[in-house]
């Protein structure tokens, strides 16, 4: 990895489109983004503007159907499946919409399940303990709430040490105090470990936290903006 | 432990039923495969290690008498290892309290050395002292039957008079694996006896002093037998051979040569019927779980685990079931083994026969489950593999069930919502209907085609003793005796018919076809001891021709109207051409008939008679055996109801334990199956069913949808599984049949309504544990998980 590259992603033209002919949808139409190492990035947008599909995308779950997307200096969009599943594993850490835990698994073994695999991963208890789960780790997800499955997502993601940290909606079912916690954690990621953190999310409050915003429509960038100054995530208004 | 792993466990903690239905047929298969092959090798390793140390002859050359200086002259020929003489003679043996005299072959054994062939074992006491000629070694199994002691006396009538023995030891020999009083089929130990005695007694009783009657030969290795044959005949034949045979032909070796074959086929057919449903329903079930969790592969996928962690993750869950089910096969094919071996030594005399299985049994029984697993898993595998983590995460499209289209509308006149739907499932997922109902067809049918052969015992005991043979005391004489002594015997206690008859021993010729057999001469109008054709009526003894039973028909590939080669082995030993006149129907031996006085004719032995068939009141028999054994002229009294019973009694046995075994098999797979398909049905839909009731449907509505499909199936799979059972039943009968027995092939009812209702009780079972689930579903909780 070389030092010189200041960009963790850079896309150019990037489109997305499902299905063929009349049924055909275009998610993304041409999505030209540049995200800056260590930064988190909110992106904010209607519901089907393809905000999930760009992460899909970048975060190596899904192809672009045309266009280029960097990471680093490697070209996800050239990559083969096998090298696509390296780079997750090595690099990625996501917290889905739907919290995709497994029921079969309990929140510690859910957390297992990536660092097992990982290179450097953090401890799984201090994972749950940074989301606030300590006490609930071997609780099936089937006997949590949403929001305390969405932690375990959460804790699940970083507890990688990832060097991306993709989160789709990681707030959405959570009321503002474990969501004040989740922003938290996100924060500490980003300010502790470097992690690049990208987060969607339609409270658009949340844009406060982050130093660079973007706003999403019908498939594309409509206006990136840059935050001066950032506020705690506790001085979020929900 | 991985967290995979604990994902592993739990999942098939959660599929529990599943696996154990699927691990069942899995161990089912391989017991089979376990006993069947285990029995074959202990069987054919222990017959190669007896007939060896034992040294039984390759050659039985039996003549009237031939002087010692001859065995000289047969080891002279080419090809011959090693030459014996003996004696060999019927005998009849006294029994305290039997009414009847048991049959014997009593067989000579040089004195001061072991005899070069057809050494015996000595089970207990020991062997004869030379020059002692009222000692006697006796069969240890017809000792056992009467338990006879050693230094027992025991006395015997060898050609017309009677001898008193002392019993020194008791012995088993290769050449009596399997032992039938003459002319019967199976063994009872209590009615036929082997006296082994010294040369010299024994040839002083049979008037062949200085002389043999029968030659032992054993051949070099890779000499060729057939050469050896006609030289030793060409030798012999003025000495009133009665024809060399190999110890193919000896029945003793022919009885276990059968068995083993049989035992081959079905070892070689039977396991990979049930692999091949493990195989399926692994692809169902596992395909249906990979269905369910695509979401869940999609995320492991994203977190970067491989294709092959993925796959292998599920591959694993396949080989434990395997694993287990082929495990838990060989336990069960140890037990079941030592079970069948108890079995086969109750009619075959093995000293030992030890159930031993190779450890390559168990390599291939766990080998073969795992291939079958895998080759079910497999398909499976591919779908992990082409799901890519961004699809996977997204729900899957509602069921198309827009193929069952063209019924929609024909349905919709006469049918109600839940029936729609149960067909509508059926028309959506044809190909696992159709295997679910393959598989449970072809399971009934394996155990229906077993049992009919079961079945088909009682009726060669019906026909044979109700129809073809009504007499209920046969006799036979020493020699050919004038027509009168048949005649006389009408005169004894309770005789109420005498039906005389004239047997010779024979070779049947056609071309290169042959068979060493005889020909029964039967009076014209017979009507204690028949032939009978197929819808059972008589077939009159034509003035000239011969009647051939089937098999016997089969072997020589002859039909009516062509001539038949008759050898005769008696008495002037002609060589007779005879048409064949017609066939009839029999299912134990393969008889041929004559009219008496048209084959007394051809053997210029005018008014002869060898024996008679009699009926008699049954409650004057004592009476009647008294008389008989005071009768110089006979030789052998049968009774029908001895041969009747013993028949009756091994089915009691053996084959009354393997109804069940049959049965079960059909339930397991069956079971395997149903509960499969029903747990499936109920997986893909719980959520519908749940929407169901709370719209208002009754528990008994919901569990309809589901249940009725499984219905559906079992109706479908009986009536094809007859059609399967039926057809594997004619190729069963078909490669078993022997001319020593030969297995019916009309239907047999029963067989088939075991089989299915041992079906329709597995399904029951199935059905009645899914629908403890349905009505066990929580509403909420089903209509919360997204799926
Ligand atoms: N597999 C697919 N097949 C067809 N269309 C798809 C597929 N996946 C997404 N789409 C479509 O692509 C568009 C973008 O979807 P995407 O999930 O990226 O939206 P989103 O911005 O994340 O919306 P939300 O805020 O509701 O999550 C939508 O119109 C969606 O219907
Ligand atoms: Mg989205």
């Amino acid at each position: 990895m070389s030092k010189d590259i200041k960009n963790t992603f850079e896309t150019r033209g990037v489109t997305k489109v499902y299905g063929e002919g009349e049924a055909a949808v275009h998610a993304l139409r041409g999505v030209d983004l540049d995200i800056p190492r260590g930064e988190i990035v909110v992106l904010l947008g209607p519901s089907g503007s393809g905000k999930s599909t760009l992460l899909n995308i970048i975060g190596g779950l899904d192809r672009a159907t045309d266009g280029k997307a960097m990471f680093e200096d490697q070209d996800l969009t050239a990559m083969s499946d096998r090298d696509l599943t390296r780079y997750r594993r090595d690099h990625v850490g996501f917290v889905f919409q739907f919290y995709n835990l497994m029921p079969s698994l309990t929140a510690r073994e859910n957390v297992e399940l990536v660092t097992e695999i990982a290179d450097d991963p953090m401890d799984v208890d201090e994972a749950l303990r940074l989301v606030g789960l300590g006490e609930r780790m071997d609780h099936f997800p089937a006997q949590m709430s949403g929001g305390e499955q969405q932690r375990v997502a959460i804790a699940r993601a970083i507890a990688k040490n990832p060097t991306v940290l993709f989160c789709d909606e990681p707030t959405g079912a959570l009321d503002s105090k474990t969501g004040r916690a989740v922003l938290h954690v996100l924060n500490d990621v980003n300010a502790k470990l470097g992690a690049t953190v990208m987060i969607v999310t339609h409270a658009a409050a949340t844009a406060a936290m982050a130093h660079r915003v973007i706003h999403f429509a019908d498939g594309a960038i409509r206006r990136v903006e840059t935050n001066d100054t950032r506020l705690s995530p506790d001085e979020i208004q929900w | 432990m991985t967290a995979l792993n604990h994902k592993l466990m739990r999942d098939l903690w959660r599929i529990k039923g599943q696996a154990t239905a699927i691990a069942l047929v899995v161990a089912v298969g391989v017991m089979l495969l376990v006993m069947m092959s285990g029995m074959l090798s202990s069987l054919i390793e222990t017959r190669e290690t007896y007939y060896e140390r034992y040294r039984l002859a390759d050659i039985f050359a039996p003549v009237t008498r031939a002087p010692l200086g001859m065995l000289d002259r047969i080891a002279e020929i080419p090809g011959v290892a090693a030459v014996e003489g003996r004696v060999q003679g019927g005998a009849l043996v006294d029994i305290a309290g039997q009414a009847l005299p048991v049959r014997a072959t009593a067989l000579s054994l040089p004195a001061h050395r072991a005899p070069k062939l057809n050494e015996i074992y000595l089970s207990d006491g020991r062997m004869l002292t030379p020059g002692r000629t009222e000692e006697v070694i006796v069969l240890q199994t017809f000792a056992e039957a009467h338990d006879l002691q050693l230094g027992d006396y025991l006395s015997a009538t060898m050609h017309g008079s009677l001898r008193d023995f002392r019993i020194v030891g008791f012995a088993m020999a290769p050449e009596f694996l399997f032992t039938t009083a003459p002319g019967e089929f199976v063994p009872d130990d209590a009615r036929f006896a082997v006296l082994w005695m010294n040369e010299e007694a024994l040839a002083a009783a049979y008037d062949v002093e200085g002389a043999f009657n029968e030659a032992l030969v054993s051949l070099e290795r890779d000499a060729r037998a057939e050469p050896v044959l006609a030289a030793i005949d060409r030798l012999l034949d003025r000495y009133g051979s009665l024809g060399a045979y190999s110890r193919d032909d000896h029945v003793s070796d022919r009885f276990i040569s059968e068995e083993i074959s049989g035992l081959q086929a079905t070892s070689v057919a039977v396991p990979p019927i049930f692999m091949g449903v493990a195989a399926f329903l692994l692809y169902i079930v596992i395909t249906r779980l990979v269905q369910s969790e695509r979401e869940q592969i999609g995320l492991i996928k994203a977190f970067g685990y491989t294709d092959w962690e993925v796959a292998w993750h599920y591959f694993k869950m396949v080989l434990v079931i395997a694993v287990a089910g082929a495990l838990l096969g060989c336990v069960l094919g140890i037990w079941a083994g030592r079970g069948m071996a108890g079995l086969y030594q109750a009619v075959y005399k093995f000293p030992f026969l030890v159930f031993r299985v190779d450890a390559s049994s168990f390599v291939m029984g766990v080998g073969v489950s795992v291939m079958s697993a895998s080759a079910g898993g497999l398909f499976v595998l591919r779908r992990v593999f082409r799901l890519t983590p961004a699809v996977a995460m997204r729900p899957p499209a509602p069921m198309d069930f827009s193929r069952s289209g063209a019924l929609n509308d024909r349905l919709k006149n006469w049918l109600d919502q839940p029936s729609r739907m149960v067909l509508r499932r059926i028309f959506r997922n044809p190909g696992r209907i159709f295997g679910s109902v393959i598989g449970i067809a072809v399971g009934m049918g394996l155990s229906s085609a077993q049992l009919s052969v079961m079945s088909g015992f009682d009726e060669t005991l019906d026909l044979t003793f109700g129809v073809i043979d009504r007499s209920d005391v046969s006799v036979s004489f020493f020699e050919p005796m004038p027509a009168e002594t048949a005649f006389d015997l009408a005169h004894l206690p309770g005789v109420i018919e005498v039906e005389a008859t004239r047997g010779v021993s024979a070779v049947l010729r056609n071309g290169l076809n042959s068979y060493r057999g005889g020909v029964t001469g039967l009076v014209g109008e017979a009507r204690l001891n028949r032939a009978v054709n197929k819808d059972m009526t008589d077939i009159a003894m034509p003035e000239t021709g011969i009647v051939l039973a089937r098999a016997l028909a089969d072997i020589l590939d002859i039909g009516p109207g062509e001539t038949l080669m008759v050898e005769v082995l008696e008495g002037k030993r002609p060589v007779l051409e005879v048409p064949v006149a017609s066939i009839s129907e029999t299912l134990l031996g393969s008889p041929a008939y004559m009219r008496m006085d048209t084959l007394n004719r051809d053997l210029g032995e005018w008014g002869r008679v060898s024996g008679a068939y009699l009926r008699v009141d049954s409650d004057r028999l004592p009476e009647l055996y008294e008389a008989l054994k005071e009768t110089p002229s006979v030789a052998e009294v049968t009774r029908r109801e001895d041969a009747r019973a013993a028949m009756q009694k091994l089915m009691d046995t053996g084959a009354g334990a393997m109804r069940y075994v049959m049965a079960a098999i059909a339930g397991i797979i069956t079971f395997g199956i149903v509960y499969n398909a029903a747990r499936i049905a109920f997986g893909e839909q719980a959520r519908d069913l749940a929407s169901l009731r709370v719209i208002g449907f009754t528990r008994g509505e919901t569990s309809f949808i589901l249940l009725g499909e499984l219905a559906i199936v079992v109706l479908l799979a009986i009536p094809l599984g007859v059609g399967i059972g039926y057809y594997l039943f004619f190729l069963i009968a078909a490669g078993f049949s022997t001319d020593l027995y030969q297995i019916p092939t009309t239907f047999q009812p029963d067989a088939y309504g075991t089989a299915a209702l041992a079906v329709v009780l597995a399904s029951i079972l199935s059905g009645w544990l899914v629908k403890r689930d349905i009505d066990k579903v929580d509403l909420v909780a089903t209509l919360k998980t997204r799926e």
